[in-house]
Parts: structure tokens; sequence; C-alpha cells
């Protein structure tokens, strides 16, 4: 009973730094995201830092925020599932495009 | 064990897929299952904005300015979330009742400006089926993903809102505050999915 409790209390996260880094990464985003793309910047590369930086910040709210860094494993595999299955999708309709 | 420990508390069976608290289980599963929704809604729009020769420029007729700020909001309001859950895991029932307050506050304000973002596209000609600045399914998979968030903002307001009204009842305490954990999950949940709506139907 209480290795249960104490699995969890062990953790202590630093939540204001998880929004600092948040916050950080909306300013960047922002940067990154307001020029249109052209001739000096490719849509491949804004698309590239979009994603890499929208992907962090969604990593950081599910791991820190949403616990999932301190729960079981089986937790993550459940979480990865749409993620997978996304990537998925939008393979299949690479014929489309 | 004693008695009353055992009345108390079941063991559970110690396995990687036994989890802690089923509850939470369910909620990631439900969790998984919206993100398929969310993720549908934005592989579809994917694939038309590749395919269409005259999709405008998102960062030209939507405004960035306002719905950074909201991003930056939904962010806060996480913060707050787990600052109650947080607050309640010690004990702190006032401290659990304030910070939701903040959170269902934060998610009223960006349903708000949702709403006046909404109204002054509308009013500036964008429609669910046309509009004047060139590809009709812009306006379309504008309002569909927003509309469906907004949705998802609407029903966290008020679920959060009776975790709220629950908490400052006394229903939770430090040894049983998992229903404003599951809560918190959820409101994370549309806070994560706006991160990937604000990148890729804003500022892509």
């Amino acid at each position: 009973m209480a290795h249960g409790h104490s699995r969890h209390a062990a953790h202590h996260v630093n939540y204001m730094a998880i929004f600092w880094w948040l916050l950080a990464l909306t300013i960047l985003e922002v940067a990154a995201g307001y020029p249109s793309s052209g001739p000096a910047y490719p849509h491949m590369l804004k698309g590239l830092l979009l994603v890499i930086m929208a992907v962090t910040k969604a990593a950081l709210v599910a791991m820190y925020f949403m616990h999932l860094r301190f729960e079981k494993v089986a937790l993550g595999y459940i979480a990865m599932i749409p993620l997978v299955l996304c990537v998925f999708v939008v393979l299949m309709t690479l014929p489309d495009f | 064990m004693s008695q009353a420990a055992a009345a108390h508390h079941i063991e559970p069976a110690e396995s990687p897929l036994t989890p802690e608290n089923w509850g939470k289980l369910g909620m990631w599963i439900f969790l998984a299952g919206d993100a398929m929704s969310f993720g549908i809604l934005l592989a579809g729009y994917a694939v038309m904005r590749s395919t269409s020769k005259n999709w405008p420029v998102p960062t030209d007729v939507l405004g960035i300015g306002l719905t950074a700020f909201m991003t930056f909001l939904l962010i806060c309001s996480s913060v707050t979330m787990v600052k109650g859950l947080d607050a309640i895991k010690r004990g702190d029932q006032g401290g659990l009742v304030k910070f939701l307050g903040l959170t269902v506050l934060g998610g009223a304000i960006f349903l708000g400006l949702q709403a006046y973002e909404w109204t002054h596209l509308i009013h500036e000609g964008l429609g669910l089926t046309a509009n004047k600045w060139g590809a009709g399914l812009f306006g379309t998979t504008f309002f569909m993903i927003t509309g469906f968030h907004g949705m998802h903002v609407t029903g966290g307001v008020i679920y959060l809102s009776i975790i709220a009204w629950r908490g400052s009842q006394g229903a939770y305490s430090a040894h049983s505050c998992n229903a404003v954990e599951i809560a918190g999950l959820y409101w994370h949940f549309v806070d994560l999915v706006w991160i990937l709506v604000f990148t890729f139907v804003y500022l892509l």
C-alpha cells in the first residue's frame, strides 16, 4: 500500500520550468510561423521547424502535466497509439497529395 | 494487514498492465480515441490543403497575435490545473478550488476570444463553404477544426466547474483526489490539441 503511494509522491515536477519552456517555444513558433514562406524561407523548412516545436510542446504537456513520464509504460503505449495511427492515415492518403 | 486496512484497500495485482487507477486508464483510453477524431480532421485538412491550388496563406487571413495569446492562455490554464491537483494532494482544499477556478476562468476567456475571432472572420467574409480569399475549403476546415476544439473546451469548462464545486463541498482530500487528476488529464489534452491546431491551422 505504502509503496504504491510513494511512487507518485516521490516525483516532484517543476511545473513552472515547464511553463517557461512552453512559453519560449510558443514565442519561437510564432517567430518561425508568422513570416510567409518564400524563396528565402522554403515552406519545407518552415514546416519542419514548426512540427519540431509543436511536437516538443505537446510532449512536454503529455510527459509532465499529464504525468506520463512517471506512469506505467503501458499507459504510454496507449497514448502513442493515436500518434502512430494518424501518421499511418497521412501516409495512406499521400497518393492523393 | 489489519481488518481496517484490508477493508479500505484492495491490493492490486502487480503486472505491467494493471493500472493503479481504473478511472485514469479509462480517461486515457477515451483521450486516445478523441485524439483520433482530431487527428482525422487534421489529416483531412492536410490532404485538402495540399491538393488545393488557391489555398489562402493563413498568417495573412487569420489573427495570429490574438491566437498566440489564446495559446498562452491555455498553457497558463494547464499550469493552474496542475497546481490545483498539487494542492489537493497536500490536502489543501482551498488551493484546489482557487486553482480550478483560475483554470475555468482561463478556459472561459479562451472561448470568449474564440467567439470574438469567429465573429470578426465571419464579418470579413470567411464562410463555411466560401470566402473571398480563395479555396472554399479553407473556411470549412477552419471552422470545423476550431469549432470541434471549442466544443471540447466548453465541455471542459463545465466539467471542471463541477469538480471545483464538488471540491468546495469537501468531496476531495489528499487520499481521494483521483477525480481531480482525471479531470486534469482531459484539460491538458484540450491544451495539447490546441498546440497542434495553432501550429497546423494558423502558422503553417
